[in-house]
């Protein structure tokens, strides 16, 4: 066991934990935020995604030990009040079936957003190829970082 | 605890204004809301309410996977009400043996057979109580008033009144049993493409899934089970399970051995220290044991399913004759979050969150589980991270009531995604042998199909045949004069279950196909002898034409593409697919899938639409990548880089074209799945000559013989 201060959505939260646990289960059990989800555990789907200074990561495969004094940004502190761009994009698109994954894919329409502000489909679909909707939902996601890039 | 359940559509309708876009924004429901049980002047039924405010909240006792029944259910109640959607309040049902019916929910039947009916006459009981109360009180007749957005009317006077105030003069009359429903040409909500209420929540983490559910001093859980089918626990040393931090209790329970911890990812450190030694039990067979089983069973005797005609003379006097054998594998349901459930067993209660499709049976499995009363246990429903049939049985509900029981605290048991994979009830693995006959003028006149198959587990059917098992073949729409489908089953201990739209993801792809084949042989075009053989049914023909309009049937496809069909009447839908495909050194590329579908009356379009193309990645997830394969009588499949999902890079192209319809509702979550893999499959024979009569594609075979 031992401690470690998280910054996570602005607020710093302390955790006396064995070094290897995952960002994940830290911050749905320990934290007590439960819109990241697991879909994996082996970074394969991307349910888990949160950004780390901005960029997104697998949190069920990152240690609480290697998060340093990073910034841990969720779905929960993307934004106050649902109005980050890509949010508002996703309600105007009415894009969650099951919603169980688009916690992550948001979080990386986000990232991809901040990175490339104009997107094309082909680099919307390599950049979110990692994540997986089991509903298919795809063709919504795509029209909706169109749109939040347009009316970000 | 967090009232997760009741989508409060004024708060984010005011935090929408608030923030001065008009647009819905997301909804934060506050931690410390308590749950909240609307009580209301008027309720005349267990669907809906009318309070003195003028606020109307609807029950759903439906499951929401993501199918829209949140949206589209409420939607038919406040149609008939003729409520003002922004003042509706939809909140999720608990579990209950008998005020909402069958909380069931499966096979695409929330609206279809005549349930909307019932939410129908919900809402209009409701509304005949408002009318009838204003009347009264302006003294004017009942018929001279209509109804409004949330207000009754009275045109001659030019009086008006709003439900609220009327609501408690209306909670003094007598409930109509037989209100009058509105004339479909009124409808105002059903058929609006509405955006779904829960997406908000969806989108800022705040919707409450299974796996979210939290309650004061719950403990975090994970079950082990025994990797061969059939087998059990001999016995087991936690020693070093225990001493993992946070672990604080290692059980065993009826399905294996539960981890119990302080937060989740110390259980599952627990359940890899675990040492169990199991009792494998007797069942040891592989996939190719199984398939050679099912070949072996297709050459004995069959239960007739469907016959009609003479299919042995008519394929005597064939002028061709085709025979083809088909193989389909055992699947996944591979639901992005995987089996979980909440449980809080005590001495004389018992309460469960579950994210389950049977409410019901999950309230009945924890009263045998605990041997109390039905109504000491209370079940709430989740939202639920996909569903497709796996949430329909209750093992994981077990896991969690047993867990509970043992360590006296409320307790979340969470499967492995591995757990999850390995221990799932599967779509069913099958073997055809199909024959069929061409005569002299080109007409199909003999089709023969034999589905050998292991049955959904208990549903083995009368008469030997497992009717779910042939759906979608015995009672093909396709009228050949002379056919004969017959079924022979194999009972293993594999669990299997239902897969989103069950037989005819498998049947429909080896009927399809076969058509197809029939149609090469008589040197026909498929749409054509499709056609032919539908003659009878005009509404599938129309879909079939409108799907062959949309996708250009007839027109030559791009240098190296080809098209083919799919179709299929499932659930009260009827879908065609025409899929559009290349292969470029091997590599199959699937470019556009032109879906119509016809399920009559639509609820809801958006949420229509979202379903068939949902419904065309499922079909096309499973055509290329679906196969759950054993060894030594357990699954080998484990997580997703060996049961892949579609991702977003490899969609096609998804056309829908729905048909306008005031036929009865039928079913969308399920009926455009079957088509994909045939369509899929038949134009790569029209590419390349090479007929798949195994799913999944085998793409190294394509390679080899491709263009």
């Amino acid at each position: 066991m031992a401690r470690f201060t998280l910054r996570v959505n602005g607020r710093s939260h302390t955790v006396d934990l064995p070094p290897d646990t995952p960002l994940l289960w830290t911050i749905r059990d320990v934290i007590g935020l439960t819109g990241t989800k697991y879909g994996c555990g082996i970074a394969l789907c991307g349910a888990c995604t949160v950004h780390l200074d901005g960029q997104p990561v697998r949190s069920c495969s990152t240690s609480i030990s290697s998060v340093g004094n990073r910034e841990v940004t969720t779905i929960e502190g993307l934004s106050p009040d649902g109005s980050h761009p890509v949010q508002r994009a996703w309600v105007a698109e009415d894009v969650p079936q099951c919603g169980y994954c688009q916690s992550g894919q948001i979080m990386a329409a986000a990232a991809l957003l901040e990175e490339n502000a104009n997107p094309s489909d082909d680099e919307i679909d390599t950049a979110m190829a990692g994540n997986i909707c089991r509903c298919g939902t795809y063709d919504r996601m795509r029209a909706a970082i169109h749109r939040a890039a347009k009316e970000g | 605890m967090t009232d997760i359940f009741k989508l409060d559509r004024r708060d984010f309708l005011k935090l929408g204004a608030a923030t001065g876009g008009g647009l819905i924004l997301g909804v934060h429901v506050a931690d410390t809301r308590p749950w909240v049980t609307p009580g209301g002047p008027l309720q005349p039924n267990a669907f809906v309410q009318v309070a003195a405010d003028g606020e109307v909240t609807i029950w759903v006792a439906k499951a929401e996977m993501g199918q829209g029944v949140r949206t589209s259910l409420p939607m038919i109640v406040a149609d008939e009400l003729d409520a003002d959607w922004s003042r509706v309040t939809v909140v999720q049902a608990d579990a209950h043996p008998s005020k909402y019916g069958s909380q069931m929910t499966v096979g695409s039947r929330s609206v279809r057979n005549g349930a909307w009916m019932n939410l129908r006459r919900a809402g209009a009981a409701a509304r005949e109580m408002l009318v009838a109360a204003a009347a009264a009180q302006w003294g004017v007749s009942a018929t001279s008033c209509r109804t409004e957005s949330g207000r009754v009317m009275h045109n001659a006077s030019g009086r008006s009144m709003s439900y609220g105030r009327v609501a408690e003069r209306a909670a003094a009359l007598p409930v109509p049993e037989h209100p009058k429903l509105k004339d479909p040409a009124e409808f105002n909500l059903i058929g609006k493409p509405l955006k779904q209420v829960d997406t908000p929540l969806k989108v800022t983490g705040q919707a409450t899934f299974g796996i979210d559910v939290r309650v004061p001093n719950m403990l975090f859980a994970t079950v082990v089970h025994c990797p061969v089918f059939g087998g059990s626990v001999k016995s087991f040393d936690a020693t070093r399970a225990r001493a993992i931090p946070g672990v604080t209790d290692v059980v065993q329970v009826s399905q294996g051995v539960a981890v119990v911890a302080k937060y989740t990812w110390a259980a599952l450190q627990g359940a890899k220290a675990l040492d169990i030694t199991w009792d494998p039990g007797s069942f040891s067979l592989g996939s190719a044991d199984i398939t050679a089983r099912l070949i072996e069973l297709a050459k004995h005797d069959a239960a007739v399913a469907r016959q009609n005609g003479d299919c042995e003379a008519a394929l005597a006097r064939a002028a061709k004759r085709v025979e083809a054998t088909y193989e389909l594998p055992y699947l996944a349901h591979a639901t992005m979050e995987p089996m979980n459930c909440t449980a809080d067993v005590r001495a004389d209660r018992c309460a469960v969150w579950a994210p389950t499709q049977s409410p019901q049976g999950t309230q009945s499995a924890a009263a045998t589980i605990t041997g109390l009363p039905i109504d000491r246990v209370t079940v709430h429903v989740t939202y639920l991270g996909c569903g497709w049939g796996r949430r329909s049985r209750t093992d994981f509900v077990q896991d969690a009531v047993e867990t509970s029981m043992k360590v006296k605290a409320p307790v979340q048991v969470l499967w492995t995604r591995e757990e999850d994979m390995q221990h799932d009830l599967y779509r069913p693995t099958a073997y055809y042998r199909a024959e069929g006959g061409v005569d002299s003028t080109g007409r199909i006149s003999a089709f023969k199909l034999r589905v050998v198959a292991t049955p959904i587990r208990g549903r083995g059917g009368r008469g030997g045949v497992d009717r779910s098992g042939v759906d979608g073949a015995a009672n093909t729409p396709y009228r050949v004069p002379n056919m004969l489908v017959d079924n022979v089953q194999l009972h293993l201990p594999v669990p299997t279950g239902h897969w989103r739209s069950v037989g005819p993801s498998r049947n429909a792809f080896v009927v399809e196909s076969f058509i197809d084949e029939l149609a090469h042989a008589a040197g026909r075009d498929p749409l054509e002898v499709r056609l032919e053989l539908l003659s009878h049914h005009a509404r599938l023909t129309h879909v079939l034409e409108l799907a062959a309009e949309k996708a250009g049937w007839g027109t030559s496809p791009s240098p190296g593409h080809a098209r083919g069909i799919g179709l299929v009447e499932n659930k009260g839908g009827l879908a065609a697919q025409i899929a559009e495909v290349s292969l470029d050194g091997g590599h199959l590329k699937v470019h556009r899938i032109t879906c119509a579908f016809d399920a009559g009356r639509i609820i809801n379009p958006n949420i229509a639409e979202a379903q068939i193309v949902g419904s065309v990645v499922t079909g096309l997830t499973a055509a290329l990548y679906g196969e759950i394969t054993l060894e030594a009588g357990r699954v080998k499949q484990s997580n997703f880089h060996d049961y892949p999902m579609l991702r977003m890079n490899e969609m096609p192209a998804i056309d829908v074209h729905i048909v306008e319809s005031t036929e009865e509702p039928g079913g969308v979550g399920e009926p455009a799945v079957p088509p994909t893999a045939p369509a899929v499959t038949n134009a790569i024979f029209a590419l390349t000559g090479k007929r798949i009569r195994k799913l999944p594609i085998e793409l190294e075979e394509l390679g080899a013989t491709g263009s």
